[in-house]
This record gives structure tokens, C-alpha cells and sequence, in this order.
């Protein structure tokens, strides 16, 4: 425990989350550089929650930028855009940002160096629009949540607008360590995302909005409450820096005290939580018509030579991106993990051949000393997990069950309830991977969930092929007595036939 | 004559009604708990397990003499409600972890009999008459009654592909 997480416990002031060292400068610092599309770009279909989008070009096709390259398909699924201009190459496997390592289809794109804009339809008064016509625009745009959850925003705007909440909650929190998107973003567009906060809560038909930012981002504080100056209905709240402060609950609770209950979601408490990446996506999607196709990443670890924060067009490798911004140093030797997102919660990869997605927010190169490359020893039973845990839960009794795989003991535990965001691994003294046992139990009761449905769908089949077999059975008797009958009388009639004429021969 | 057809007639009306009664009232129920546990089964009664179906199953489980874990098709999943409904001990340990498997039609053998449609127990093989016969993934349990029929060993048992969605993330190693 540190002094500011013992100086928490004193003063009462919370009684969850962590302080770890926030590695944030100078990386936040550094002017943001533009990044030009590299040679390839991946552009998977499911870059968001939901159904994966649909392509709708042709193989050999030549794109502009901004152009619809996939479509959404189903209720939540949003679409993909062409990063640049250039010409379709194919629709491939990619490998994935995500632990497994696995593969995900993605269109590959050629760019053409042009860079060239499809012709954009912006809009002159964007609140003069009425809350669908926003939702439609925002829904072409493809904008998902880009704090990382990547659910399509045009789909909660809807829900919260059907949900009747009262309040927008936008999150500036970023309080993973060593990112700094929203931070500079935060810092470099504020009238962007200030109007983007407006047309959100106009779309929502929320009555005002507040905007959660760490007390460790000065500037970017500053430069929001400069931008908000003026409109009553947007506020800038400064709110304590602390892991997980950005987690939505956690956010929703420090700004307006209310807790969302366990089972339910944020539109339940009356609330909509937005990330300040989307709020200017929004933004940029009905004023100007620009669709989603780059976002900012912050690049970091003690292994980059320049940390900072990179514009990136969307379906840029990672590897592009290291090559863009100044590689590693020592040409990575000293590289002991590679992370796509925050150090916390982000995905370990083993390559950096993986795309940036619209939810990707970091790339960092972490040598040994940043990953805490320790071996696990046996639990202490020190209560560290039970403290941090910002959710109320028991990591080690959850972790003792899930070991034995009691998983259905993890379950009453408040398994389901974990948000894996890695703060009783992070305080554990004796290195335990609490969080991939976690995620290993929520893993493994979906594929125990999954096979169950199966298995219930299965049976049906194999009782609806003997209820048929039976069936055909019974048919195929009915059928041979019709015949036996039929021929049966048949055979009577000849032979009254026959009776009859041998009656008539002697006449 | 008479006497030995009316005491026959007699004495098989009065044993005939004893049986009736006997069994109406001296009736041995079947286990009500072997039928719940078949309603868990899959129902497909492949035979995998060597019980004559999954009735036969369900009483092995119940009376003890075969393990929770005796079902294939069913995995992980049924074998842990099957212990926690009976009570077992479960060692997961012992089943098979190289995940659930699936048919597949190799085309390049198949002749088109129809031979396997015929024998899948969940209509999970569809195919005309010399035309390459295909294997729906989502209805095949993988229950290898399709394998042994074919003549050209046209079916192989393939691994369920592994997915984004699907995957679960390895349990990390115990503590040493």
C-alpha cells in the first residue's frame, strides 16, 4: 500500500482502487504527430461490439477516403470506412489485438499515397437536428466508444434516449497508467469535444452533462473549463486520481453518488456514459460528416525511444507505427511485453503485427522491470486483493475457488461482478495472476453455457429425427394396409366380375 | 371335458385378475432420479460412452458404476451437472481436453450414398444420392456414428475450430 492509498483509507475519502505510477510524462508532453498511411492497412470487420460489419466492396476496387468499405449488419454492429484512398486488395486474416492471438478478417487496403476525401456533407446548425436524424449520422459514422469498450454510440444513444436519463457523464478520467490520448485530446480540441458534449445530451434528452477529469491532467483541465465557459449545461468536474476511476461505475458513483446496481447498467441510474474521444467523434461526425477512420494513440513503455501520442489512421499495424514514431530502443532488445491498450486492463500480444482498431487507445513496449516479470508464490491470506478491489469482492477466496475449479463458488462470490481491472494482481505481494483467473472462470463458464445451448438444440434435433422416424413408420404401415385393401378389393370385384358374367352365360 | 375347460377357464380368470391387482398396487416405480438425469443427456444415444443409449447412461451414473465424466458429446459442462446433481466427486483431470470435435466430409472420397445421413442421430449430415454429402457444424455432436458406415472412410473427426469468440484463456499454472 502507498502513502496516497493509506492517506485514502485516514481521511475516509474511498475505500477502493490503487495509485500506481501514472508514467504519463513526458509522453503527454510531446506535440502530437500525424501519421501517414503506411504501405498496408488491415481494417477488421469487427472493430466494435456486436455483429462484425459486411463488406461491401469488390476486390481490385479503388476507395476514396471515408468511404463506406463495410456495412453494419444486425442491431448493434457499426460500419467500417476507408482510412485513406487506395485500392481494396482482399479480405484476410489478420491477427487480432487480443491475447489469443488468433486471427479476425479484416479488408486489406492498398493506400494510393493521394490521401484524397470523399466529398463530406457536413451540417451548418448540427442542434437544430432532431435526435434521430443525429443518431443516423452518428450511426454512418461508424462512432463507437473509444475509451476502449467499443460498443456502437449510436445504439446507447438510442437506448438512453428511450431510457429517459437525466444525465450525460463524460469520461476524461484516463486513469490507466501511461496513456494520454484523451489527456492531449482534451488539451488540443477542447471546443470539439465541448460541442460534441452538447449535441450528445441535446440527442439524449439528458438535462445536462458533466465532464469527470483526473486531477493529474492540470492542462487538460484548464483547457475543458475554458471551453465550457458559457453553457450551463456542461460542467467540468475534477475528480481524484485513482485506479479505476475511469471504469464507468466507478465514475458514475464519484460525480453524482449514485450506484449502479450490480445486475444493471449505467441508463438504469439515469445515466450515459461517454468517453471525450467519442464525444468529439460525434461531433466531427454530424457537423462535419466525417466518418471514423484514425484516432489518437498514446505510444509508450521504457522500451520506445519517443514516447507520445500518435494520430493513426485505423488498420495501421502496430509494427507501422513503432516504425513511424522512432522505433525501440536497441531495436527491442530488453522488450519484455508488448501491450495493445493500458498496461492494466490492455491485451498482451506476441507480435506487433496486430491492427489499430477504433478502441485501441496504447501501445506500449514495457521492459522487465515495468512488466514485473516475478514468479507467483502461495497466497499469504494479507487481505491486499480484498482492499483494492473497487467492486466490494474477495480476489482470494475467488482465485482459492477457481483453482480447485469451484467455479460455481467463484460465481456466488461476485465472479460475474469483476471487472478485471487488475488492481489485486497489481497489490498482490506474492505476484498472483489473479486476473487470468478470473478470466480464465468467465471464460470457461460462456464455453460451458454455450455447449449447454448446444447440447439443448442437439437433443431437439435427435428427438424431432425419431418423432419422424416413428412417423414414417406408421406411414409406411397405413400405407401397405391401403394397398392390401385395395388390392383385396380388387380382387373382389373381378371375382364378382367374374360371378357375374358366369351367371349371365346361360341366358 | 367340460370340467378341465371350465377349471382351466376359472383359474387363469382369477390368477388373471391377482396379476391386475399386484400390479396396480405392488408396483415398483423406476428410479425417478435416472430420469432426470436423462432429461440432461443429450439425447442422441451414440453410444460413446458403451451404455446401450443415454438411458443406459443415465442408470450407470446414477447406480454408480460409470463416472460422472462418461459422456463425450456432453463434455465439461454436463459432467459437472451431473456431479453436482448426484453428488460426486469430479476430476475434470481425466476428460479428454483436446476440446469437442466435429464430422467433416472429406469430398475428395465421398460417393454420395447416403449412408451416414442415415445413421446421424441428429439429422446433422445432409446430402442427395451421388451428390458430396456435407456436415451441419451446428447440429453434429460429434458422436462418430457416422464414421464406422462410411465405405471410403470419408468422414474424419476434426477439431471444433477455435474462435475469438469461443477461446478461454488457459488456466494460469499452479503455484509451486
Amino acid at each position: 500500500m502507498n502513502l496516497r492509498t493509506l492517506l485514502d483509507k485516514l481521511l475516509g475519502s474511498a475505500d477502493w482502487g490503487i495509485h500506481p505510477d501514472d508514467h504519463k510524462r513526458p509522453g503527454a508532453d510531446a506535440p502530437v504527430r500525424v501519421m501517414p498511411a503506411p504501405s498496408r492497412l488491415y481494417l477488421p470487420l469487427s472493430q466494435h461490439s456486436g455483429a462484425p460489419a459486411r463488406p461491401i466492396v469488390l476486390v481490385g476496387q479503388k476507395v476514396k477516403k471515408g468511404e463506406c468499405l463495410a456495412e453494419a449488419q444486425g442491431m448493434v454492429s457499426a460500419p467500417v470506412h476507408a482510412p485513406t484512398s487506395g485500392t481494396v486488395l482482399a479480405v484476410a486474416d489478420v491477427t487480432a489485438p487480443h491475447p489469443s492471438g488468433l486471427a479476425m478478417p479484416a479488408i486489406m487496403l492498398e493506400p494510393d499515397g493521394l490521401d484524397e476525401w470523399i466529398e463530406l456533407k457536413g451540417c451548418d446548425d448540427p442542434f437544430a437536428l432532431s435526435p434521430a436524424e443525429i443518431n443516423k449520422k452518428v450511426a454512418a459514422a461508424g462512432v463507437v466508444g473509444m475509451g476502449g469498450g467499443t460498443f456502437p454510440s449510436a445504439v446507447k444513444l438510442t437506448g438512453a434516449n428511450r431510457a429517459g436519463i437525466h444525465t450525460v457523464i463524460i469520461n476524461g478520467g484516463e486513469c490507466e497508467p501511461y496513456l494520454s490520448c484523451d489527456d492531449v485530446l482534451m488539451r488540443t480540441q477542447a471546443a470539439g469535444i465541448v460541442a460534441g458534449v452538447r449535441l450528445i445530451v441535446h440527442a439524449s434528452g439528458a438535462k445536462r452533462a458533466l465532464i469527470g477529469i483526473e486531477d493529474n491532467k492540470p492542462e487538460a483541465i484548464a483547457a475543458m473549463q475554458a471551453a465550457a465557459a458559457g453553457y450551463d449545461t456542461v460542467r467540468v468536474c475534477p475528480v481524484p486520481a485513482r485506479f479505476p476511476m475511469g471504469f464507468d461505475k466507478q465514475m458514475v458513483k464519484t460525480l453524482t453518488g449514485i450506484e449502479v446496481p450490480a445486475d444493471g447498467r449505467s441508463f438504469d441510474a439515469g445515466v450515459l456514459v461517454n468517453n471525450v474521444g467519442t464525444a468529439l467523434a460525434v461531433w466531427q461526425a454530424v457537423a462535419e460528416g466525417r466518418p471514423l477512420v484514425s484516432r489518437l494513440v498514446t505510444l509508450g513503455g521504457a522500451c520506445v525511444n519517443a514516447p507520445g501520442n500518435i494520430d493513426v489512421p485505423l488498420g495501421a499495424l502496430a509494427e507501422d507505427v513503432l516504425a513511424f514514431a522512432g522505433g525501440l530502443k536497441g531495436d527491442g532488445l530488453g522488450l519484455a511485453r508488448r501491450v495493445i491498450g493500458g498496461p492494466m486492463m490492455g491485451a498482451q500480444v506476441q507480435h506487433w503485427r496486430v491492427p489499430v482498431m477504433k478502441g485501441v487507445s496504447g501501445i506500449l513496449a514495457l521492459d522487465a522491470k515495468e512488466a514485473r516479470l516475478e514468479d507467483a508464490s502461495d497466497c499469504i491470506r494479507c487481505g491486499s486483493c480484498v482492499e483494492a478491489c473497487p467492486m466490494g469482492l474477495l480476489p482470494s477466496d475467488m482465485a482459492a475457488n477457481i483453482r480447485k475449479e469451484a467455479l460455481g463458488e467463484a460465481v456466488e462470490l461476485g465472479l460475474k461482478d469483476c471487472i478485471a481491472c487488475g488492481c489485486c494482481a497489481y497489490v498482490c505481494p506474492s505476484s498472483i495472476p489473479l486476473v487470468q483467473h478470473f478470466t480464465y472462470a468467465k471464460n470457461e463458464l460462456a464455453a460451458r453455457d454455450r455447449a449447454t445451448l448446444r447440447m439443448e438444440a442437439t437433443k431437439k434435433l435427435a428427438q424431432a429425427r425419431e418423432a419422424r422416424l416413428a412417423r414414417e413408420a406408421q406411414e409406411k404401415a397405413e400405407a401397405a394396409a391401403r394397398r392390401k385393401a385395395e388390392r383385396a378389393a380388387a380382387a373382389a370385384k373381378t371375382a364378382a366380375a367374374a360371378e357375374a358374367s358366369k351367371q349371365g352365360e346361360p341366358t | 371335458m367340460l370340467a378341465a375347460v371350465l377349471s382351466l377357464t376359472v383359474l387363469g380368470a382369477v390368477l388373471g385378475v391377482v396379476l391386475g391387482v399386484a400390479n396396480r398396487f405392488l408396483q415398483v416405480e423406476g428410479n425417478p432420479v435416472v430420469d432426470e438425469v436423462l432429461e440432461m443427456m443429450p439425447g442422441s444415444n451414440c453410444g460413446q460412452c458403451g451404455f446401450p443409449g443415454c438411458a443406459g447412461a443415465a442408470a450407470a451414473v446414477v447406480d454408480g458404476s460409470a463416472p460422472a465424466t462418461l459422456c463425450p458429446p456432453g463434455g465439461k459442462a454436463l459432467a459437472s451437472a451431473l456431479a453436482a446433481k448426484l453428488g460426486l466427486s469430479l476430476d475434470l483431470s481425466g476428460m479428454d481436453d483436446s476440446g469437442p470435435k466435429l464430422a467433416a466430409v472429406a469430398e475428395e472420397l465421398c460417393i454420395g450414398c447416403c449412408r451416414c445421413a442415415k445413421v446421424c442421430p441428429t439429422d446433422a449430415i445432409v446430402g442427395a444420392a451421388r451428390q458430396i454429402h456435407n456436415v451441419l457444424r451446428e447440429a453434429c455432436t460429434g458422436c462418430e456414428s457416422c464414421v464406422p458406415v462410411c465405405p471410403t472412410e470419408a468422414l474424419l473427426m476434426k477439431p471444433m475450430p477455435v474462435t475469438l469468440q469461443h477461446w478461454v484463456m488457459p488456466r494460469p499454472a499452479a503455484v509451486a
